[in-house]
């Protein structure tokens, strides 16, 4: 588990490096020792994490390295965060020895030493001799690490390269700016809860209300179908308005009011308006682009329903890379590149009377957007590059779904608009939510990492690179990047519905066009005169055509679904709606309570015919048929087997012969015909010695006597 | 009083079987061979005997016998004791029996008629249940040995075509046969050429004495087809789409253009049902007394003929029925329908027992074997399969033929017919039980005209095939069950006995209700019910009665019956208890593992139908 999740962090790593990457023409300018401390740096935490592949996984530490106008005590993070602080750095002088120094000292301890008489050579240390050494070698080629001289890897060198000192302050200046950004905002959401102008929150509400009937039918071009998702969360808005008795004057400040009425022109306009506002919410709607209403509908929506739905949608549709599919065409990756410069356009109409502040949002708004662009990309490039490797898809397909993947993201920027609005109007704005909502801080690291669209190529070209790289040392195993790789790619999604089938025991298709033999019968109808093999043919050709409609394995499936359905044991619910909570039309009984009074229904045994795809057999009971079954069980036996033993064998006269059918059903007592039978005496069954024999009773059947009895008869006989 | 030969004991072994059969065996009345040694001997006269034959004739065996001898030693001594005389027994002539006690019976004939499912474990049975166990088994055995022995009577062995080397059994011509075959076999196939009534059905009754047929355009008749003599022959000037003897030769089903029509065997309308509309096809159950149509309006119903009655008139909801054939081993109805599914149905139930998909296309023909084991489906797909009735009903086997079958039938031994336009083609099975191979045809024929009606007659080796040029009696070697039961479907019964036969067949009439998918099922105890009634009990009487009453030790004299011995006691019954439920536990994993490990081969699923 924690290998694999080292491997992980290390894969990440590696990624991010290649993504730093820049140019090669770069010049390596004169801020060398810069750079090169910052490849130290790399390198330490490289090398921490392979150590942390083979042992337990050490737990990053969080540290402050640097210093901003405005910091927030929780969500500062830095490069630096994944690196643990030793005392002897800090015992160390502030500045930093060249790489030199390291091997002076070496070279001083090697001198005061005596050389080793045989240094070993190059072969024997790269020869692999225990398990252990060859799985450090391994890691160490795969992220090819020198082996023999301290150099660095290329990788490392590329990033060195790829580092300036100029990005890595530009880079710094961007994440101050968001950082403080955000601190602004939270700033300003608590300051204006804090405001109690009620003007000022009315006039704020009707701001609000115009920007979300806009965004609405901006929606409602760009995305009808999140339009449409709207439109049903304003319904719910009414059914909840309908239900309540929140606007119709019968609270407590409604009566106060009712009393003023009379007199005071003020409190009776209250009234009206509370009025109106519940005609308007409980107001049927009728088409989708409506006036005022919706406006305020909206409005109260967005008060009404509880965070949690904006986040889940937001998960929902969310870069989850599930979600997203492989895309092959550049043209596709350009359009990527487009949005974010298409973004602005529609946000430029949030811009309301407080301009200074709306700005400084929308602003915000755009990084935050840019960051969950970037990151999107990247995944897609990723994807790309499995679909590549894969093989070529439908280009008519991945287009298709472009457009539908492009509405998706628009849609969730507007979502995301809205949650920001939403917080600065309620302030909630504290840390939870804000890392909710802002993706992860590593990922974020990722996603301020890659922020200028023309580095994508050059990212390409890097990959490219890494390849080349690869195929040099490719005999090298690498399991874990592949498996990381698999499991993020779309493509395998195909094998699923293989599994599927796998379970299923045998295959419904097979077992319907099974390989017949063909051996051309002696005798051939007359109306036939082809070869049977191209007759064959046709006739399947036929009866393809003949049967194009009606998919006779699909309508037997639905039914054999149905059917088990039916067959299934049904559940008890004894939930009474309205049962210490409010009922009435379109409400529900809760959740808990439905669990809490729902009684399951035993699962029943399997179905006969559940490996048998081609077939439904029925499970219901022949009660007429259980009519003439046992159904008690006779006196010695004690579980159904047994007494099923004994009339497993049939005594009627067509099952046996005659001879067999004759014994089977003879009586245990034979009597002649004609004789008198006597009543049974005490001394018979044995109370008291007997002097003479009943023989008017005559044992046919010894066998079946009990010994007790058996002992008797001789006794009597005897007698 | 015949005792039942144990034939783990009594049954030779093969090589002495075949021992005997290569020497002359040798007869009472001949003389003894060595009458001293036998008489000096004291062991089993039978024994002793044997391995003086065998002895001088091979000595190397005679090693390996005296070993088995002396591990069998424990037996001998018992078996003195049971026959106290240890001389052989002497008639008063003083010859000695050469064969005494029972016939030996061979053990696959036994197994045969065995009944008893031992697959399934028994739980831990008290004596008494024990004894009862025991009783139940010793009959069973007695039984099966005596049926085992009264397969001798079985005098006829099925004939067969067998081409010599590299000859195709199916280009062997029916006047080929004919000319080979005696005279009274030869009579047996002939050509009826009925060309103006167009095609016809047929139907043999249940002796294979008899045979109805009827043409489409009303042409109905019934004869008596060895002898060729005519019962009668009507015109009911009507479409005729079916025909069917009801459990005698003396009543005739016939499904019209309208209605159900009954004729007895003078041509005389009975019945008109008009119940039963827009027939398509009959069947008759001969146990059930039920006669089963299926209609052009969907419904399949079954009229009970020994009282009339209407039993149950279920919809199959799927449009027109004309395809329908009965199992004969659980009086199950197959139905084809138009979607390629096969139903099985039962009048005791609204829906069907079982659905299959079998073809692409819609079914066309079914038939269902005699042992109801295999059912063989064509569909319009042009495909021939064959399925396993036992529980998978998967296909065993399938073929593309040219032109698909459009009537299929099964003979008593498990040949399978196919008629395709103008032909038909036979299909035999390699082995006694096996499904028919569909790789090479047994026999073909060619007719003249389309098939439209196909049976085979029971206990000949002859197939009926109704076409639109009359009606064809072709020779099938082998078709045929060679022995019947005289006292069940007799061919040769006079009017006296069959109506003897009628009452008996009346009297042992099982209900419709009982016809299910496994008829054994009916000697299972009904679990659900039991189960119920159980619950029921207890919640009556307010405890369980069945339910172990807790360990109450007796009082004890002597002091020893102190509160702290009561309790020390108590506790020892309690962990008894314990260690055994531990011990049970282990038990059972164990078990399981071991179940898990080797995939045992299972107990052959045949077996069941073995009887």
């Amino acid at each position: 588990m924690s290998a694999n999740r080292a491997a992980e962090s290390l894969l990440a790593l590696s990624q991010h490096e290649e993504l730093v990457d820049l140019p090669e023409d770069y010049p390596l300018s004169a801020s060398e020792d810069e750079g090169d401390s910052d490849g130290e740096r790399k390198h330490q935490k490289l090398l921490e994490t392979i150590s942390s592949l083979g042992g337990k996984n050490r737990r990053k530490l969080a540290e402050r390295s640097e210093a901003s106008l405005k910091v927030s005590e929780f969500n500062v993070s830095s490069e630096g965060s994944g690196e643990k602080l030793v005392l002897a750095d800090l015992l160390e002088p502030v500045k930093t020895s060249s790489s030199l120094a390291t091997v002076k000292k070496q070279l001083n301890r090697v001198k005061s030493k005596k050389t080793v008489e045989l240094p070993l050579n190059k072969e024997e240390v790269e020869r692999a001799r225990t398990p252990l050494e060859q799985e450090i070698f391994n890691l160490l080629h795969k992220n090819k690490q020198p082996v023999t001289d301290p150099l660095l890897t290329p990788v490392e060198k590329a990033s060195l390269r790829a580092m300036s000192l100029e990005e890595a302050k530009m880079r710094r200046a961007e994440l101050q700016r968001a950082r403080a950004l955000q601190s602004y905002y939270e700033a300003r959401a608590r300051r204006e809860k804090k405001i109690k102008s009620k003007k000022y929150h009315r006039v704020m509400k009707k701001a609000k209300a115009k920007e979300a009937l806009k965004e609405f039918e901006q929606l409602q071009k760009i995305n009808p179908t999140a339009a449409l998702e709207e439109l049903e969360k304003i319904e719910k808005a009414r059914m909840l308005e309908r239900m309540s008795l929140k606007h119709q004057n019968s609270g407590k400040w409604a009566k106060s009011k009712a009393i003023m009425a009379k007199y005071d022109r003020e409190a009776r306009q209250a009234m009206q308006e509370q009025l109106a506002k519940n005609k308007e919410l409980t107001q049927k709607l009728q088409v989708a682009s409506e006036s005022e209403e919706e406006e305020g509908g909206t409005e109260v929506e967005e008060l009404l329903v509880p965070d949690a739905m904006h986040e889940a949608q937001m998960n929902a549709d969310g870069p989850n890379p599930w979600m997203l599919r492989s895309c092959t065409s550049d043209a596709q990756e350009a359009e990527i590149q487009e949005d974010p410069e298409q973004l602005p356009e529609p946000l430029a109409h949030n811009v309301s009377e407080s301009e200074g502040d709306e700005r400084l949002v929308a602003e915000e708004e755009i990084l935050l957007k840019e960051f969950e662009e970037k990151r999107s990309l990247r995944k897609r490039s990723e994807l790309n590059q499995d679909a590549e490797s894969v093989g070529s898809q439908e280009t008519k397909d991945s287009i298709s779904r472009e457009v539908l993947f492009e509405l998706r993201t628009l849609s969730q920027k507007l979502k995301e608009n809205h949650q920001s609005r939403k917080q600065k109007a309620s302030s909630v704005g504290t840390v939870p939510q804000v890392q909710r909502e802002v993706p992860a801080p590593e990922e974020e690291e990722e996603a301020l990492l890659l922020q200028r669209p023309e580095r994508v190529q050059t990212l390409e070209e890097l990959e490219e690179l890494e390849k080349e790289g690869c195929l040099q040392n490719k005999e090298l195993p690498r399991p874990v990047l592949e498996g990381h790789r698999l499991k993020k790619n779309p493509n395998n999604q195909t094998d699923s519905p293989k599994k599927k089938k796998k379970e299923q025991m045998i295959d419904l298709q097979n077992l319907l066009t099974t390989k017949s033999p063909s051996v051309k019968s002696l005798a051939v109808p007359t109306t036939i005169e082809e070869l049977e093999g191209e007759a064959e043919r046709d006739q399947k050709q036929m009866i393809k055509e003949a049967f194009a409609g009606d998919d006779v394995i699909r309508d037997f499936l639905k039914e054999k679904r149905e059917a088990v359905e039916a067959s299934k044991p049904q559940d008890v619910d004894l939930t009474l709606p309205g049962w210490g909570e409010w009922g009435g039309v379109g409400l529900r009984p809760s959740a808990k309570k439905r669990r809490r009074f729902l009684i399951k229904a035993p699962e029943g045994p399997p179905r006969k015919d559940k490996n048998l795809p081609n077939v439904i057999i029925n499970e219901k009971r022949n009660i007429y048929a259980a009519a003439h079954q046992v159904r008690v069980l006779p006196y010695p036996f004690t579980h159904h087997r047994q007494f099923e033993r004994t009339i497993q064998t049939p005594i009627g006269s067509t099952w046996n012969t005659q001879r067999a059918f004759q014994k089977l059903t003879t009586p245990k007592i034979v009597t002649k015909a004609g004789h008198i039978i006597k009543p049974i005496k005490a001394e018979n069954v044995g109370y008291r010695s007997s002097s003479r024999s009943d023989l008017s009773v005559l044992q046919r059947n010894p066998k079946r006597l009990s010994a007790h009895h058996k002992k008797q008869l001789k006794k009597n006989s005897i007698d | 009083m015949e005792r039942a030969p144990k034939p783990g004991r009594d049954v030779p072994p093969k090589k002495d079987k075949l021992q005997a059969k290569r020497k002359k065996p040798r007869r009472y009345w001949e003389e003894e061979t060595a009458p001293t040694t036998a008489r000096a001997s004291p062991g089993p006269p039978r024994n002793k005997k044997r391995n003086q034959e065998l002895r001088p004739q091979r000595p190397k065996t005679a090693h390996i016998l005296k070993k088995s001898r002396i591990s069998k030693k424990p037996q001998v001594p018992k078996k003195l004791r049971k026959r106290k005389n240890p001389e052989p027994q002497r008639s008063l002539s003083g010859a000695q029996d050469p064969f005494p006690g029972p016939a030996p019976v061979p053990v696959e004939v036994v197994q045969k008629f065995c009944r008893i499912d031992k697959s399934k474990k028994l739980p831990h049975s008290k004596s008494k249940t024990r004894n009862r166990l025991e009783v139940a088994e010793a009959e069973e055995k007695e039984t099966s040995v005596k049926a085992a022995r009264s397969e001798l009577l079985l005098a006829e062995e099925p004939g067969f075509l067998e081409g010599e080397d590299g000859e195709d059994t199916a280009k062997i011509l029916q006047a080929d046969i004919v000319e080979a075959v005696d005279i009274a076999s030869a009579a047996k196939h002939f050509d009826l050429n009925l060309r103006q009534f167009g095609p016809y059905r047929l139907n043999y009754s249940r002796t294979g004495r008899h045979l109805a047929f009827g043409g489409r355009r009303g042409h109905v008749a019934a004869l008596d087809w060895v002898t060729k003599r005519l019962m009668c022959e009507i015109n009911v000037m009507e479409t005729v789409r079916d025909i069917r003897f009801l459990h005698s030769e003396a009543l005739l089903a016939v499904a019209q253009n309208r209605w159900l029509h009954i004729y007895d065997n003078q041509g005389i309308e009975l019945h008109c049902i008009r119940r039963c509309d827009r027939v398509t096809r009959l069947e008759f159950l001969p146990f059930h007394f039920l006669l089963a149509t299926a209609s052009e309006t969907g419904f399949l119903t079954y009229l009970d003929v020994s009282v009339g009655k209407i039993v149950a008139a279920l919809n199959a909801r799927a449009g027109r029925l004309d395809v329908m054939t009965w199992n004969p081993y659980n009086a199950v109805i197959h139905l084809g329908h138009s979607n390629g599914t096969v139903s099985l149905w039962s009048p005791a139930m609204k829906e069907p027992l079982a659905k299959i998909l079998c073809h692409r296309g819609g079914v066309r023909a079914v038939a269902v074997d005699s042992t109801g084991t295999y059912m063989a489906t064509s569909g319009l797909d042009h495909q021939l399969k064959i399925f396993d009735l036992r529980g998978t009903f998967q296909p065993l086997s399938a073929r593309t033929l040219p032109q698909g079958a459009g009537h299929l039938a099964f003979s008593q031994r498990g040949l399978l017919v196919a008629g395709m336009g103008d032909v038909v083609n036979i299909w035999a099975g390699q082995g006694q039980t096996g499904p028919p191979s569909l790789e090479q045809p047994y026999l073909t024929h060619r007719l003249s005209g389309p098939v439209h009606g196909l049976q085979f007659c029971p206990f000949e080796d002859v197939l009926g095939v109704g076409h639109s040029g009359g009606i064809t009696s072709m020779l099938v070697p082998g078709a045929a069950e060679p022995n019947f039961d005289g006292l069940e479907s007799n061919p040769y019964r006079s009017r006296k006995q069959r109506q003897e036969w009628e009452v008996k067949a009346l009297l042992e009439k099982v209900p419709a209700e009982l016809i299910c998918l496994d008829p054994r099922a009916l000697a299972e105890v009904d679990v659900i019910s039991l189960e119920q009634e159980k619950k029921e009990r207890i919640e009556r009487l307010g405890y369980d009665p069945e339910a172990k009453t807790p360990f109450q030790p007796k009082p004890k004299q002597k002091g020893r019956s102190s509160t702290a011995s009561l309790v020390k006691r108590k506790r020892k019954v309690m962990d008894e208890d314990h260690r055994d439920k531990v011990r049970q536990s282990l038990e059972q994993q164990q078990h399981k593992q071991k179940k898990a490990k080797p995939s045992r081969a299972r107990p052959s699923a045949l077996d069941r139908f073995v009887h």
